[in-house]
């Protein structure tokens, strides 16, 4: 375990018929694994199947074939403790406020009153979110919801964080203000992270490796190691070495747009095929 | 108010004064409809003598019984269905035909079984009720959005928290469109059974003044009826908008 | 041929456990009836052949006919009349906004007591039956119907102007196929109210029809009538609805 934090052997996800519709075989096989302390980034074509792999790797789906093994022990259908998930949508509750969300899981826990106060206090103001304790998640918008069920998440204190585009909805500019957030959060916490990301600059930013996905079903068609320093911020952006990063990244990646583009467009072949 | 609401109300207004006049000047004649002042001046007169105050009891006792079991008993009978989905999916074509089958053609059977009374009002009305609240407590279950659901398990949640933190919080909005169609169908069940075959209550009383040509009565006893179920639709409607706002549906 | 096999198990899954629904009915049905003696309830054959002596009985056929055409012109009043003022409200945005809230409010309240009314203006012939059926179905038409037009997306018609399609052809290619299953639901609930409305009628105060059948039935205590007449009623209100519950699944499939 020593240098695995999580881990997949062989792992595939294959989407049973429905109806009319054939099997999906969204991931894998794929074996990899993530060290402890590490921040490990995914991009991919969308639909390549990062979410089926989150989904996989925090016991939320169990594989259709193959193991993960989180800290030493195989996952076993449920979410183990010490995992925390931030997803692709807003998971904030309509129907509690800002404090309230964000105290939710350790409320379930039988934490402390004083406690809980103390964390969720610490976790609002670390996410900027100080002003807004006694508001709905209705009065926010997208991103600030993100940050609730990030400060969420944090509260409690998972040693592995697995976040699915949580910047999807931003702007580019708060999008690098975010990442040198999550890169303190990170160095304070000793958390290891894994980010599903659709924005290369971002993943080339934040990570110590990149793992590249092929079009569906997807397995990484390459593992790329960045060499970033551990106090890293944005400014590393104007580096020349990022830039080369960002266009192995690139290079590797287009290929696989195209196939993806092309699974979601093969029927349209005979409709050039007309034109022709 | 914007300027539809205001052009409502002149709307409104205007439709009840041309009432008024069409009735003062004859062109609908009083033994159809009487003008709407004396409407308000019969709701007047019956609610100051306190004269339907009995009936009135007897309505409200069946509609607030029926209302409540159809609530509660709706409400489990969803969750039970909601867990089940075998029998669900059986069950299916029962439930989309349920308000197609005329209720009522049954109401003398309950009144063999149960007897004269409030008895077969009650049972009439809630099952009239019952289903709109197990339809909405699907619907509700249905509609909690998988994210929630997801979030719940990674919280580790065990099946009771996950419904009663999660499921049944989100599924909320639902549950109230139920409870208000609960009501509407309850108080429907218990006036029109009164209508038919009863010898008190509001249904009855509204139909013994149409048997008797008190036409100003009738239509005095018929906008109590209506301004009752306005009140409480507008009450629960109220608490829904103010519920939406919070949660950003509205 | 594949998915053939795959779909056929499920499909006999389905028959049989709504066979066993419908045994289940019968099965508490009997037992009711076998617990409640014939003062009560009948069971479900003698009143199924009860049904079919009663259909055979040609005094039976003027009430059949009259409870039919009072419900097939109160559901075409209803069913017309609302997809008229639905499609007026709906087009025309500020309208709409005025008498949305006056259609819900009429939706909600208890048209049952408005009965006597209705018996004022339209004396007790079929007339009252057709309005008071009309009454209960042409609300949910309108509401449907106004919605349905409203959400048209403004962008799918830009899209077609840009597409060079004439005001004409927006419509039938547009507006038509994006509406359509709004307003199919909207018509199966019509239908639905309609039918109770008419019943509703039937029963309150007629000389004629089915519901007048059952009023005389209840008056004389006749409990095989009363059963055999409810039960014709709920099988033809039962497959009114699954064919437009069919058609309507069909219809939204599609989004
Ligand atoms: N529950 C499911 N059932 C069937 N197919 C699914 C399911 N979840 C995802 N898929 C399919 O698997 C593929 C990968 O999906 P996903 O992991 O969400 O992609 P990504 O997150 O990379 O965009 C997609 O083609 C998607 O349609
Ligand atoms: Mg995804």
């Amino acid at each position: 375990m020593t240098n695995e934090h999580v881990s997949f052997r062989d792992v595939e996800q294959v989407f049973p018929a429905r109806g009319k519709q054939d099997p999906v075989h969204a991931l894998g096989p794929i074996s990899f694994a993530i060290r402890p302390g590490e921040f490990f980034s995914v991009v991919g074509p969308s639909g390549c199947g990062k979410s089926t792999m989150l989904d996989v790797m925090s016991g939320l789906t169990r594989p259709t074939r193959g193991q993960v093994i989180f800290e030493g022990s195989p996952l076993d259908g449920t979410v183990p403790d010490g995992i925390g998930v931030v997803f692709q949508e807003d998971a904030s509750f309509p129907w509690l406020t800002v404090w309230d969300n964000v105290a939710f899981g350790l409320r379930r826990r039988g934490v402390d009153a004083a406690e809980i106060r103390r964390r969720v206090d610490y976790a609002l103001s670390f996410m900027g979110l100080a002003a807004f304790t006694k508001a709905y998640p209705s009065q926010l918008s997208g991103g600030m919801r993100q940050r609730v069920c990030i400060a969420r998440t944090l509260v409690m204190q998972p040693r592995l964080i697995l976040l699915d585009e949580p910047f999807g909805a931003l702007d580019q500019q708060t999008r690098l203000l975010m990442g040198d957030e999550l890169l303190r959060l990170w160095r304070e916490t000793g958390a290891t992270i894994m980010l599903i990301t659709h924005a290369l600059d971002e993943a080339n930013l934040l990570s110590d490796r990149i793992g590249v996905m092929s079009a569906r079903p997807g397995t990484f068609i390459s593992i790329v190691e960045t060499g970033w320093a551990k106090d890293r911020d944005s400014t590393l952006a104007e580096l020349p070495e990022f830039g080369a990063v960002s266009s192995r990244l690139w290079a590797l990646l287009r290929s696989e747009s195209m196939r993806a583009m092309g699974q979601h467009a093969a029927s349209r072949s005979s409709l050039a095929g007309k034109a022709a | 108010m914007g300027k539809a609401g205001l052009i409502r109300i002149a709307v409104i207004l205007a439709a009840v004064l041309a009432l008024e006049i069409a009735c003062r000047t004859g062109a609908v004649p009083p033994s159809a409809v009487v003008p709407p002042s004396a409407m308000l001046a019969s709701v007047y007169e019956i609610l100051t003598t306190g004269e339907i105050a009995h009936d009135l009891r007897l309505t409200l006792t069946a509609v607030v019984i029926a209302t409540i079991i159809a609530i509660v008993g709706g409400f489990f009978a969803g969750l039970i269905i909601h867990g089940l989905p075998r029998l669900r999916r059986t069950l299916a074509p029962l439930l989309a035909a349920y308000y197609a089958i005329p209720h009522l053609a049954f109401y003398p059977l309950l009144i063999v079984v149960f007897g004269l009374g409030l008895g077969p009002l009650i049972v009439l009305a809630s099952l009239l009720g019952i289903m709109a609240m197990i339809i909405a407590t699907l619907d509700g279950l249905d509609h909690v959005p998988r994210v929630l659901l997801r979030t719940a398990a990674v919280l580790r949640l065990n099946r009771w928290s996950e419904m009663m933190l999660v499921r049944l919080p989100a599924a909320f909005p639902h549950l109230l469109s139920g409870i208000k169609l609960a009501f509407s169908y309850a108080f429907i069940g218990v006036v029109a059974g009164e209508f038919i075959l009863s010898t008190a209550g509001l249904g009855h009383a509204i139909s013994f003044a149409y048997d008797n040509f008190q036409n100003r009565r009738m239509y005095g006893l018929i906008l109590i009826a209506i301004g009752l179920v306005t009140l409480v639709n507008t009450t629960l409607l109220v608490g829904e908008r103010r519920l939406l706002t919070r949660r950003g549906m509205r | 041929m594949r998915s053939n096999e795959a779909i056929q198990p499920s499909v006999l899954l389905r028959w049989g456990d709504g066979l066993l629904v419908l045994l289940a009915i019968i099965a508490s049905w009997q037992a009711l009836a076998l617990w409640g003696g014939s003062d009560v309830m009948t069971t479900p054959i003698e009143t199924v052949r009860h049904a079919v002596q009663l259909t055979g009985q040609s005094r039976f056929w003027p009430h059949f006919r009259e409870t039919a055409t009072a419900y097939s012109v109160a559901a075409i009043v209803a069913v017309l009349g609302g997809l008229l003022m639905g499609i007026a409200l709906g087009a025309h945005r500020l309208t709409g906004e005025v008498f949305e809230p006056i259609f819900v409010a009429l939706y909600s309240i208890p048209k049952v007591t408005l009965y006597p009314v209705v018996l004022l203006l339209f004396g007790l012939g079929i007339e009252a039956k057709i309005a008071f059926g009309a009454m209960h179905g042409i609300i949910p038409v309108t509401i449907f119907t106004l919605n349905a037009v409203r959400q048209v997306n403004r962008t799918w018609l830009r899209a077609g102007r840009a597409m060079g399609l004439s005001p004409a052809q927006s419509i039938l290619h547009i507006v038509v196929p994006a509406t359509i299953p709004e307003i199919v639901s909207g018509i199966r609930i019509g239908l639905s109210l309609a039918l109770l409305g008419t019943m509703l009628g039937e029963l309150f105060a007629s000389k004629r029809g089915l519901g007048f059948l059952l009023m005389s039935a209840i008056d004389v205590h006749d409990v095989r009538t009363i059963m055999a007449i409810a039960l014709l009623i709920s099988i033809f209100a039962w497959a009114m609805n699954a064919a437009m519950l069919a058609i309507d699944r069909r219809l939204h499939q599609r989004i």
